[in-house]
């Protein structure tokens, strides 16, 4: 037992609650719009998209205006000649891939990213990027991970593509001391922020993954553990475990409540005492819950609901109903992962409706029926729902703006409250 | 394998997504897998719907695929056949079904819906956008308007005496550029002829509209890129002709007026006279003189692109040095366009050439897409948007068109209004040593840069101190650096928008060649005003490396302007 972490609530919460599970139409984005971030995060590192004008059309989309800042992503787009023949297509594949090395020589690495197009033709890409490897070592690192829709939903290409970068991490010598290993890719102000509050807890061999450079990947091993920043990292997780490291149990950082208990998971497992924990938790989480307190004005007693996006929506219910007295009519996710969300899981109020997957049309009528004060969804529903008279919160800004830590609680709050605040204002 | 950043043209499929959004009682069942429901973000969010699109998505995923897809498919139609009562279902695939070969219409007439259903196939991986608009909006008026096709060999039956002319507007779509505005404009000079609108299609329009098409006398094409093939069809069925102008400018204004006219057998002359646009006048105004031959490049789909071309040179003066469009379909169209004003055609869907050809031409004003506004910017060009593909600010709350009268009036100010305004441009020249008046200054209606862009006129204001300033320079010296020469760029580098760019600002011109200038020749340039002597200086130096040169003397200072004066 503990004597640091926050204390458990004594009834489990939704622990064991029944989960609604759901196929249909499903209104998400697939994990290709990962490379969005993943570009601005590791910046020796280009994503080279194997699909379709449809898949170069999403990432356009997605990435708004930042497509004309020399972005290090684009689309090899198949064409009919490509699906003449395989052969071929790993020929073009070639091709491209070297002409497109010689014009950028400052990529260090190279990600093959698979599509739904690239799938279902079994172009291989994992066999394309050994190959290519090969010619291209030692300058350039050929790696490849599937965001495609079949197979992955929005986070979880972050997910894919940290899992390829797994094999490629240095192993940790077996007499090493123990380190801890963040993962997930965090906004470099909130990295930052965690490595002041690691070096004053006393934690000092701390690494983030993904790093900023792709050279510099942290090593891994039995003494690595491992604090998941982010709760749709799956794979990657599976696969850190297999190379020998340890999992900390523990709740996600959004919020006071979830980034100490995530703090408390690591000060536990370094053995860190708690005289120093509060000396460098409290003053901190006071701050931010004051911060919090003005937020908590303006949406204590509302009604929130979630549509499934990001695998976010439980850690951001939790911090909602908890932080900012907010009552939840439905948390739906896309996936739903009962292992990483455990101590997220035991936070939630007892009876909160949880849905997993999703079929659109039937998920609408249940919130145009609860007819909640706010809903949190992805811009195809947004304005639609607007429109009838709902206020919305689009969910994509949720991973485009720095959430994490103490520092960002009120901000989080804040971006539940804007629309809110913005209905009270306007008088037309 | 083609590489690709940015694409001008979405996938077919979200050219039958326009076309269904669109109208109303239709209903699209597109099989496709998880993720592709990311077009419907650009009819919510860019054009600011205030209704899902009518799309319904198979949504499989890898563990449906083998037999399990085409019974998804199945479901899918009928619980949206169930749940949205549609009068016309469109049904076909993306381009990742397109792969897996199951068979949307089989599978969907199969169901034996009471409503018509319209299978569509868009070949996704040789074909884009505006061409799946194109195909769509066929099929739908071959399979709705079909039933009403007189048997061949009938005559069109004469229009009853005091029966007005009727028309149909074809064309407007959802996420069309100014669509909505070109039909109101289009719909009130119609109405001031004396023409009845029958239908306009496909936007507003419902199943039982289309099957109507046939009943007007004639049809008019606003936009080729989507309503020429279905108009084609509709003369080839009713006899109906179409009109071949497109009215975007004063001048196709005028003569879509008479082509009106002529087909409607009604007098044009009413709508003509009087002063139905300003814009002839603004043109003529004495402060619009500092247009004159101002060199413009003009990209965009081909409609767009071929009218404001005519715009440009024709109703503003400008010198169109640059003529390109992305629509492939219409090669054909543009190259008569472009050899109307004697230059190079560019047909390309990369926007890399683009960048190339307008960096190689220094025009004055881009006008072009979304994307040859942020390619200008970089350059520091003036731009103003002409075509789609367009952000979300150029689906304005105001009305603003691009056809008609009004869109004449509309397209003077669009163009005009990123270049520095005549008496702005002479009180530079005026008062050039005060605070507010440098070269950097951009126009004053355009706000503050975020970054002062590079320039290749590197030296500051600073260096331009009154102890170095010679006394007024020669008119003719100035008048030889002002004539537009090879095209240098205009010196006063205008960023299009106040907001820098992502990347914190424009991007650096490439360097000067290593060229040195001889002190009597660097003095000598200093006697041409700051706001043309970036251009002297660039036309010198292109001069000097077009001939070797390393060293430039006041000589090849003088030899350059004679060149360039020819």
């Amino acid at each position: 037992m503990n004597a640091i972490a926050p204390a458990r609530p004594a009834e489990t919460g939704c622990s064991d609650a029944p989960v609604l599970y759901e196929r249909g139409q499903r209104e998400v984005f697939c994990g290709l719009t990962g490379i969005v971030w993943l570009h601005r995060k590791i910046q020796d590192a280009f994503f080279l998209v194997v699909g379709s004008r449809t898949c170069a059309h999403l990432l356009q989309s997605a990435a708004g205006v930042m497509i004309f800042a020399e972005p290090r992503f684009a689309t090899a787009i198949i064409e009919e000649r490509d699906l003449a023949g395989l052969a071929d297509a790993n020929a073009e594949l070639d091709r491209v891939v070297t002409r497109l090395i010689e014009r950028r020589p400052d990529i260090k690495l190279l990600f093959l990213v698979g599509s739904c197009p690239s799938e279902v033709i079994k172009l291989d890409l994992s066999r394309a990027a050994e190959r290519l490897s090969e010619a291209f070592a030692p300058k350039v690192r050929i790696l490849s991970w599937s965001g495609s829709g079949i197979e992955t939903t929005f986070t979880q290409g972050e997910d894919a593509c940290l899992a390829a970068l797994v094999p490629g991490m240095p192993d940790e010598t077996a007499a090493a001391a123990p380190s801890l290993l963040v993962v997930g890719a965090l906004a470099e102000v909130v990295e930052d922020q965690f490595v002041r509050l690691f070096a004053e807890l006393g934690i000092e061999r701390v690494r983030f993954f993904p790093p900023r450079r792709s050279d510099d990947l942290p090593a891994v091993g039995p003494q690595t553990r491992i604090l998941l920043a982010q709760p749709f990292l799956a794979e990657t997780a599976r696969l850190l475990e297999k190379r020998g490291a340890t999992r900390l149990a523990a709740p996600f950082p959004l919020g006071v409540e979830g980034t100490t208990g995530w703090l408390g998971a690591a000060a536990e497992a370094f053995w860190i005492d708690a005289a120093r924990f509060d000396a460098a938790v409290t003053p901190r989480a006071e701050r931010a819950r004051a911060a919090l307190a003005r937020q908590r004005e303006k949406l204590a007693g509302k009604s929130i609901f979630f549509f499934p996006d990001s695998q976010l929506e439980v850690p951001l219910a939790r911090f909602a109903a908890r932080e900012l007295g907010m009552r939840l009519v439905e948390v739906g996710t896309p996936y739903l992962h009962r292992g990483h969300l455990a101590a997220e899981l035991a936070l939630l109020p007892a009876g909160t409706a949880l849905s997993e997957g999703q079929d659109v049309d039937k998920q609408l009528d249940r919130c145009r029926a609860a007819r909640p004060d706010l809903t949190v969804c992805g811009l195809g529903l947004a304005n639609p729902l607007e429109a009838e008279g709902l206020a919305t919160k689009w969910s994509i800004e949720l991973l485009f703006t720095p959430v994490h830590g103490f520092e960002q609680a009120a901000d989080l709050a804040e971006l539940f409250a804007r629309p809110l605040v913005r209905r009270s204002r306007l008088r037309v | 394998m083609q590489l690709t950043v940015w694409t001008y043209e979405a996938p077919p499929h979200v050219g039958a997504m326009r076309v269904a959004t669109a109208m109303e009682g239709v209903h699209y069942v597109l099989h496709a897998p998880q993720g592709d429901t990311y077009a419907d973000l650009l009819f919510t969010m860019i054009e600011r719907a205030r209704k899902r699109p009518p799309v319904t998505y198979t949504t499989f995923q890898a563990r449906d695929l083998g037999a399990d897809t085409a019974e998804l498919f199945k479901t899918s139609v009928k619980e949206a056949y169930e749940r949205f009562r549609p009068q016309a279902l469109l049904v076909g695939a993306s381009c990742t079904a397109e792969l897996i070969q199951d068979d949307p219409g089989g599978l969907a007439l199969a169901l034996g819906l009471p409503i018509p259903v319209v299978p569509l196939e868009l070949p996704a991986y040789q074909r884009k956008e505006n061409w799946g608009a194109a195909e769509t909006f066929y099929r739908i008026v071959r399979t709705l308007a079909g039933p009403a096709v007189p048997p061949p060999g009938s005559k069109r039956t004469a229009r009853a005496p005091g029966q007005p002319p009727r028309c149909n507007i074809l064309g407007p779509t959802s996420l069309g550029f100014r669509h909505r505005d070109d039909v109101h404009e289009v719909t009130g000079l119609l109405h001031r002829l004396g023409v009845t609108v029958n239908v306009v299609a496909p936007l507003g329009a419902s199943p039982a509209d289309i099957a109507r098409l046939g009943e007007a006398d004639f049809n008019v094409v606003l936009y080729p890129e989507i309503a020429y093939q279905a108009a084609q069809w509709l003369e080839r069925s009713f006899g109906q002709k179409s009109t071949k102008v497109v009215p975007i400018g004063f001048g196709a204004t005028t003569d879509f007026v008479v082509e009106v006219a002529a087909l409607a057998g009604v007098d044009p002359a009413p709508v003509l006279a009087g002063t139905p646009s300003r814009a002839p006048w603004y043109a003529r105004s004495v402060d619009s003189t500092y247009l004159t031959g101002k060199r413009v490049f003009v990209f965009g789909d081909a409609t767009h692109a071929i009218a404001a071309a005519r715009i440009a040179a024709e109703e503003l003066g400008f010198e169109v040095v640059g003529l390109g469009t992305y629509s492939r379909e219409f090669g054909r169209e543009l190259r008569a366009a472009a050899a109307k004003y004697g230059v190079e055609p560019l047909i390309t869907d990369d926007y890399l050439e683009v960048e190339e050809t307008i960096a190689a031409l220094h025009p004055e004003l881009v006008l072009g897409t979304q994307m040859e506004r942020h390619t200008a910017k970089r350059l520091g060009v003036p731009c103003a948007v002409i075509s789609a593909p367009v952000h979300v600010q150029d689906f304005p709350a105001r009305t603003s068109p691009q056809m008609g009268f009004e869109g004449a009036n509309v397209l003077f100010d669009t163009f005009v209004h990123p270049l520095m305004m005549g008496l702005e441009e002479h009180l530079l020249q005026m008062f050039r040593e005060d605070f507010e008046f440098h070269a950097d200054a951009a126009p004053s209606h355009l706000g503050s840069h975020g970054a002062a862009p590079a320039r290749a006129e590197a030296p500051p204001l600073a260096a331009e101190t009154p102890a170095a300033r010679a006394p007024e320079p020669e008119p003719e010296l100035v008048a030889a650096f002002v004539a537009p020469a090879d095209g240098p760029i205009a010196d006063a580098r205008i960023s299009v928008t106040p907001v820098p760019s992502a990347d914190g600002g424009p991007v650096t011109p490439p360097p000067a060649p290593p060229l040195r200038w001889a002190p009597d020749a660097e003095k000598e340039l200093h006697k041409i005003p700051f706001f043309v002597r970036g251009k002297a200086r660039r036309n010198t130096e292109r001069f000097a490396q077009d001939r070797g040169l390393s060293l430039i003397t006041v000589e090849t200072l003088y030899d350059a302007k004679a060149h360039f004066s020819r």
